[in-house]
């Protein structure tokens, strides 16, 4: 501790977009399976994720930082064996984003790097909630998944965590805001009696959906956002990503419900 | 004998009308039935009448098909294999539905055929390819397959299958993972018709293969040598079992995921009530199959609204203590 970190293991895609937009990604020696950006990062070798860390190789490598998730907690008891210090992060609310940014910069020892990125990350999204202000708040149900072809399983952002706070944040009014989980496994009936203004549909990428499959939708037709051709599909790594390009994400959300504000 | 089953019938059958009927008016949203069947108010606006119609009906419906077909396949398998642990899962072919699911769901492919979407078919279609390999193990053997060796032969195949699910679930994104963790809780919102009416094809050919089973299931469940001394011919038996018992199978699970605990407890339960004959167990089965279904579903979905609970969860924790409470009752 208090020593700056020179050789960083981050194995959660968030976590690694940050230390790169932070000026740290000289000090990253390897990556998670999933870190898909920055594409500079892509070179480094991958060490499992969070499923399959591959312990050996990470004690191999000799970090002096591990970054990993709060639920690896195998893996963190290996490491404090190992003597290793690591960082322990969790997907939270919005603004979890910009205090990890922070408290990852100051493990790293980039403290002003660290506070200029969050504060960036803040002020973009202040100017995005000063875009939707005054506008109205469509009933909008945010889902980030369900199984192909059909309205089955469907997966749903529910009123906490950080897809929420964008949603709240880019002028939607979440659908599921009174449940407070994470993700809600929802029914046709469920969306039917939500009866959303908005429904959209979050993909990490294209490949992800098939574009004809946003016809599934057309069953239930009674719900508003079906009638009213408001069902949107809006695909990006960003949404899935925690990281610094959470701002992205939340303008393309705010767009979305709101397209003459950001005309 | 004709008395007991017209009762047995009559019994059954008035609980499973009683709940296909009174399933469809309960749920999280309310809604009345005036506005349901009110004609004024064009389909595409009625929100009462697409709760009932799109969400609720196809619903009911699944579980009515997925809870009969799972009870049928587990009296067929239970007496087959003579062996009161056996149910729909036991040779395989629900390692194979779920093998299929795997894939259908980690492959990102988007297709239909007469209107119904990859999962189910992949589902399906592993279903059928278990069933391909148990098959050819019980051929392989002139003489039939004795019990023992076909209960074996399943256990190992559907390890094999089993691996090879898990293998592709290590290879695949952690939210594939999660995607098949979701469908091997089950789930009866089928959301639409058309699942509903495919399955109906694989099914009814396992009724048919079901209706002519009944006296030889009675022969064959005291042994085999017992049933060919009787004349059955039991080889032809075993085949025609297997096979209505397979695309049984594989019609509910491609339809409402693995919530294979039905197939185990329903048929006991029904021999608990109406005894051993199997012109009386099979029939009561399948009512009895999907009014439990039904009820459990209908639990899932209320019990802790607005949110739901996957309905597999709910058939083992009613199905347990109501089968102990069978068991033990009377002692």
């Amino acid at each position: 501790m208090g020593a700056e970190a020179r050789r960083v293991i981050s194995i959660i895609p968030s976590t690694t977009e940050m230390l790169f937009a932070m000026g740290a990604g000289d000090r990253v020696i390897a990556i998670g399976t999933y870190d898909r950006y920055p594409p500079e990062a892509q070179t480094l070798p991958r060490v499992g994720a969070l499923i399959d860390p591959n312990v050996e190789q990470i004690l191999q490598m000799r970090p002096d930082l591990v970054v990993v998730y709060g639920t690896q907690t195998e893996l963190k008891r290996r490491l404090e064996r190992a003597n290793l210090p690591y960082y322990s992060y969790a997907h939270k609310g919005l603004a979890d984003i910009t205090s990890t940014i922070r408290a990852l910069a100051t493990r790293v020892g980039v403290d002003a790097a660290g506070d200029a990125l969050a504060s960036r990350v803040e002020r973009q999204l202040a100017d995005i909630r000063a875009r939707v202000a005054n506008r109205p708040r469509p009933k909008t149900l945010l889902v980030f998944g369900r199984e192909p072809g059909s309205l089955r399983n469907i997966n749903a952002s529910g009123g906490e965590g950080f897809l929420h706070d964008m949603l709240e944040l880019a002028g939607g009014s979440d659908a599921l805001g009174d449940i407070h989980r994470q993700s809600v496994d929802m029914s046709t009936e469920m969306v039917l009696g939500r009866a959303p203004d908005v429904i959209i549909e979050l993909r990490y990428s294209q490949d992800a959906i098939n574009r004809s499959d946003m016809a599934a939708w057309n069953r239930l037709a009674a719900v508003p956002a079906v009638k009213n051709h408001r069902v949107i599909l809006l695909t990006g790594e960003e949404f899935v990503v925690p990281g610094p390009r959470v701002a992205d994400a939340t303008r393309k959300l705010a767009a979305a419900l709101h397209p003459d504000a950001f005309k | 004998m004709r008395r007991r089953l017209a009762l047995t019938l009559a019994g059954f059958g008035a609980l499973t009308v009683a709940s296909c009927l009174l399933a469809p008016l309960v749920g999280s949203t309310s809604i009345h039935l005036s506005r349901v069947f009110d004609r004024s108010i064009p389909f595409a606006d009625n929100v009462d009448a697409q709760v009932f119609f799109v969400a609720r009906l196809p619903r009911v419906a699944a579980a009515a098909i997925v809870g009969a077909a799972l009870a049928l396949a587990g009296v067929v398998f239970q007496a087959l294999l003579r062996n009161p642990l056996a149910s729909p899962d036991t040779l395989g072919v629900a390692a194979g539905a779920t093998l299929g699911a795997m894939l259908g769901l980690t492959a990102h492919a988007d297709f239909t055929l007469v209107g119904v979407s990859v999962v189910p078919l992949t589902s399906f279609a592993g279903a059928v390819g278990a069933l391909a390999i148990v098959f050819v193990i019980a051929a392989a053997r002139r003489r039939g397959t004795s019990s023992t060796v076909l209960l074996l032969a399943g256990i190992a195949i559907g390890a094999l299958l089993n691996a090879a699910g898990r293998f592709i679930q290590y290879l695949a994104d952690v939210t594939d993972t999660f995607r098949t963790v979701q469908w091997l809780m089950g789930s009866l919102d089928v959301g639409s018709y058309a699942p509903i009416l495919a399955s109906l094809v694989p099914f009814g050919l396992a009724c048919i293969g079901f209706a002519t089973l009944p006296r030889v299931l009675d022969l064959i469940s005291l042994g085999e040598d017992a049933a060919e001394a009787r004349g059955v011919d039991v080889v032809r038996t075993e085949r025609i079992a297997l096979v209505s018992a397979s695309l049984s199978t594989g019609a509910a699970v491609s339809l409402g995921g693995p919530v294979f605990f039905v197939g185990i407890i329903v048929p006991h339960i029904v021999r608990l009530i109406v005894g051993a004959d199997h012109r009386l167990v099979l029939p009561a089965s399948a009512l009895f199959g999907a009014s439990f279904l039904i009820a459990c579903d209908l639990v899932a979905r209320t019990i802790i609204a607005p949110v739901e609970m996957p309905v597999g969860i709910i058939t083992a924790i009613i199905g347990g203590p109501f089968f102990l409470w069978l068991l033990f009752r009377g002692r």
